[in-house]
C-alpha cells in the first residue's frame, strides 16, 4: 500500500510528497517485525531504486513466505532525484546532515523529522547509498565504531563484499542512521556502483542480502539466498591514494581486484600535451575496492581505496 | 603593502587556484581579516576590498604602527566565484568544513591547509562570514562559544550586537572553531548582504576593523564611532516561521524595530494573488534576520527577532534559578 511519508506545499502550485511502500500480510500480530529500506536522500545516487524494486516485485510475488512488515522509501529527496541533484534543491543543503530534523524547523528540517519518525522503532533499517558521481565502490555496508559490536553481524547476512567499520567522525552525527541508531533503530548503511547510474549486478546483489536478513529476523520463511561471506575490516587497513596533480585520470586496472605493491594502477594525463603528468602505483598489496570513474581530477581528489592485505 | 600567493593549485584547463593575500605593516602577526570563502560571498569580498583600499591609505600616510603586521585575505575561493557556484566546482565541497585542512586529503582539505597554515599564530582574526540560508541581517559579531571565546574583545568592534553561539558536531570543521582552538581570538562579522553588494553595511564593517584596529594599537587611526553592542545569545532570539508558501512580501526591514502583534510580511498566492497568510511579530523586538528570497516555502523562518528587554546575557557556567 502506498502511504503518505510527509508533504508540504510548495510555493507554485505543487505538493512535495515523500512516499513509502508497505508491503505486509494480512493478520499480522501487533509485535510483527517491520524494515525499513530507505534510499534516494542523495538525489544522484541512483543504485537504491533498482534494490527497491526488485524487492517490491520479488514480495508481491512471493507474499506467502512474507512475515513481518517491509517499508519500501524509494526517495527520501525526490526534488534531488528528479532534478539530478545531490541535496535538496533550493537549500544547497545535503539532506543526510539534517537528521533526525525539527518539526519547527524549515522546511527540510519538517521534512526529515517526518521521515526520521516513520523509521525510527523498526527492527531495522537499511540506508542505500551509491557513492557519488565520481568514484565506484563494490558493494559494501559502513559502520560506525560505536555500534559495531550490534551491526556487524547483521551486516554479514547482506551479502556484500566489504564491511567497513569506520571511525566516529563528529560530522556523521546529523546522518539519518546515526540518528536512527542513537534511538534504537539499528541501521545499516550500504554504499554501492557509482552515482547517476545503475549496476544491475548489485542491485540483485543486495537484494537477495535483505532477503537473507530478513530470513535471519524470522520475516521470511521461503528458499534464503546464498550470500557471501563479507571481508570485515577497520580504517587502519585502508590505504587512501588521491591525485598528485590536476588532470584526466585513466585507469589501468579493473576495479575490485588485488593488485600488488608498485603495481600501475593509472595515470593522471594531459590531453593538451600528451604528458603523463602522474603515474599512480599501488602503495601497497590490497584490494582497490573503490575507484575513480569521473576522469576530472583537481589536485587532492580521490582516485581509488585500498584494502590493505 | 605586499601582494603574497598563499596556496596556489594548477589546473589542467583553467588559470591556476590562487588564495591571495595583502601584508600590511611588519612584525609581529596582530590581525588577519579573511572574505569570501564560498562563491556567493560577494559583498564579503567588496567588504575586504574595501579595507585593502583603506589600509593602502593608512600605510601611505605612516599609520601602521611598527612592529604589527596584518594580512587580509578578500577570496579564498575565486574558482567558484567565477563560475557564479556556491561551493567547489567539482564535488560541491564546502571549504569552510575542512578545516583545520589536511595537505595529503581531498581538493578541498588541502586548500583548507594551506590557508589554515597562514592563519595561525595571528592574535586576532576574522572573516567576512554569511549564513546557510540566503537573508539579510542586522551587521553583527558572531563567535562560537569554545572556551576561548573573547567577549570583550568583540564589543571593541562596535556593531550593534554580539551574538555568541554554541558550537554543534558540524561546526568542527569551521574556521572559526578552528581558529579559536588554535589559540587565535577569531570573530565572524556579518553584514546585511551576501551575493549582492551593500555599500553602506559594507562601509560600516569597514569602520568596525578599522576602529578595532586602533584600540589594539595596530594603527593609528580611528573609524568612525559606532555602538555600545548588547551581547545576546542565539538561542534567545525569536524564529517567526511561514505556515504557508507562495510569493514572499516583507513590509519591514532588518533593524526595524517592532510591536508584538505588527504585520511584518505576507505570503501571497502566487496565481491569484490574494493573501495566504500574513505574518506578525510574536514578540516586541528588533528585526534581526530577514528571508530574502521572492518565494518561500512553508514552515520557513523568514524573521529572527531579538526580543526587546527579555534577553540577558549570562556567562557559561551560570544557569538561571
Amino acid at each position: 500500500m502506498i502511504e503518505k511519508v510527509v508533504s508540504i506545499q510548495l510555493p507554485v502550485d505543487e505538493e512535495l510528497r515523500v512516499v513509502k511502500n508497505r508491503i505486509a500480510p494480512e493478520g499480522l500480530p501487533d509485535d510483527a517485525k517491520r524494515i525499513c529500506i530507505v534510499t534516494g536522500t542523495h538525489g544522484d545516487e541512483l543504485e537504491g531504486q533498482l534494490v527497491c524494486f526488485e524487492l517490491a516485485r520479488f514480495l508481491k510475488d512471493n507474499m506467502q513466505h512474507l512475515k513481518g512488515i517491509v517499508d519500501i522509501y524509494p526517495a527520501l529527496n525526490p526534488l534531488g532525484i528528479d532534478s539530478i541533484t545531490r541535496g535538496i534543491p533550493g537549500f544547497d543543503l545535503d539532506m543526510n546532515r539534517t537528521f533526525p530534523g525539527r518539526k519547527d524547523g524549515s522546511m527540510s528540517e519538517y521534512v526529515a523529522a517526518e521521515i526520521f519518525n516513520d523509521i525510527a522503532g523498526a527492527d531495522v533499517c537499511i540506508d542505500i547509498h551509491a557513492s557519488n558521481i565520481f568514484l565506484r565502490e563494490i558493494p559494501q555496508i559502513r559502520i560506525n565504531e560505536l555500534t559495531a559490536e550490534e551491526l556487524v553481524p547483521l551486516a554479514r547476512y547482506m551479502n556484500v563484499d566489504f564491511v567497513w567499520v569506520h571511525s566516529a567522525a563528529t560530522v556523521l552525527e546529523s546522518t539519518l542512521a546515526y540518528s536512527l541508531n542513537a534511538v534504537g533503530t539499528k541501521t545499516l548503511v550500504a554504499e554501492m556502483g557509482v552515482g547517476m547510474r545503475l549496476t544491475i549486478e548489485y542491485g540483485n546483489q543486495l537484494s537477495k542480502g535483505i532477503i537473507s536478513l530478513m530470513a535471519h529476523l524470522g520475516m521470511w520463511d521461503g528458499p534464503i539466498p546464498y550470500v557471501r561471506e563479507p571481508i570485515v575490516s577497520v580504517d587502519g587497513k585502508v590505504e587512501y591514494i588521491n591525485a598528485a596533480k590536476g588532470g584526466i585520470f585513466v585507469p589501468r586496472i579493473e576495479h575490485w581486484r588485488d593488485v600488488r605493491r608498485g603495481e600501475h594502477l593509472g595515470d593522471i594525463v594531459s590531453p593538451l600535451t600528451g604528458d603523463v603528468l602522474v603515474k599512480i602505483e599501488s602503495p601497497c598489496d590490497g584490494l582497490v575496492f573503490t575507484l575513480r570513474e569521473y576522469p576530472v581530477v583537481d589536485e587532492g581528489s580521490l582516485i581509488a581505496r585500498i584494502l590493505k592485505v | 603593502m605586499e601582494k603574497v600567493i598563499i596556496y596556489e593549485l594548477e589546473s589542467m584547463y583553467r588559470d591556476s587556484f590562487r588564495v591571495t593575500g595583502y601584508r600590511f605593516g611588519s612584525g609581529e602577526k596582530t590581525m588577519c581579516v579573511v572574505g569570501s570563502m564560498r562563491g556567493n560571498e560577494v559583498q564579503q569580498l567588496y567588504c575586504c576590498s574595501q579595507l585593502v583600499d583603506r589600509l593602502k591609505t593608512l600605510e601611505a600616510k605612516g599609520l601602521i604602527n611598527e612592529g604589527r603586521s596584518i594580512t587580509v585575505i578578500p577570496c579564498v575561493n575565486p574558482y567558484s566565484m567565477n563560475i557564479g557556484k556556491r561551493f567547489w566546482p567539482t564535488d560541491n565541497s564546502d571549504i569552510n568544513r575542512m578545516f583545520p585542512g589536511y595537505d595529503l586529503g581531498e581538493t578541498t582539505q588541502r586548500i583548507a591547509d594551506g590557508l589554515f597554515k597562514e592563519l595561525v599564530g595571528y592574535e586576532y582574526g576574522v572573516q567576512f562570514a554569511s549564513y546557510h540560508i540566503s537573508g539579510q541581517f542586522t551587521p553583527h559579531v558572531r563567535m562560537m562559544r569554545t572556551g576561548f571565546e573573547s567577549v570583550q574583545d568583540a564589543k571593541v568592534f562596535a556593531l550593534p550586537y554580539v551574538v555568541l553561539v554554541d558550537p554543534v558536531p558540524f561546526d568542527s570543521g569551521v574556521l572559526n572553531y578552528n581558529w579559536q582552538i588554535w589559540e587565535t581570538k577569531a570573530f565572524s562579522l556579518y553584514t546585511q548582504e551576501t551575493s549582492r553588494i551593500d555599500r553602506r553595511s559594507a562601509m560600516r564593517v569597514v569602520d568596525s576593523v578599522t576602529r578595532f584596529l586602533n584600540r589594539i594599537g595596530a594603527i593609528s587611526y580611528d573609524g568612525k564611532a559606532g555602538y555600545i553592542p548588547d551581547v545576546i545569545e542565539e538561542s534567545h532570539l525569536i524564529s517567526v516561521q511561514t505556515s504557508e508558501a507562495g510569493i514572499f512580501e516583507p513590509l519591514v526591514e532588518v533593524e526595524a524595530q517592532v510591536n508584538e502583534g505588527d504585520l511584518l510580511a505576507r505570503v501571497i498566492d502566487p496565481y491569484e494573488g490574494c493573501v495566504r497568510q500574513e505574518i506578525r511579530a510574536s514578540c516586541d523586538g528588533v528585526v534581526f534576520f530577514r528571508h530574502s528570497d521572492p518565494l518561500v516555502y512553508a514552515d520557513t523562518v523568514v524573521f529572527r527577532l531579538i526580543p526587546i528587554g527579555e534577553f540577558r546575557f549570562r556567562p557559561a557556567g551560570q544557569d538561571s534559578e
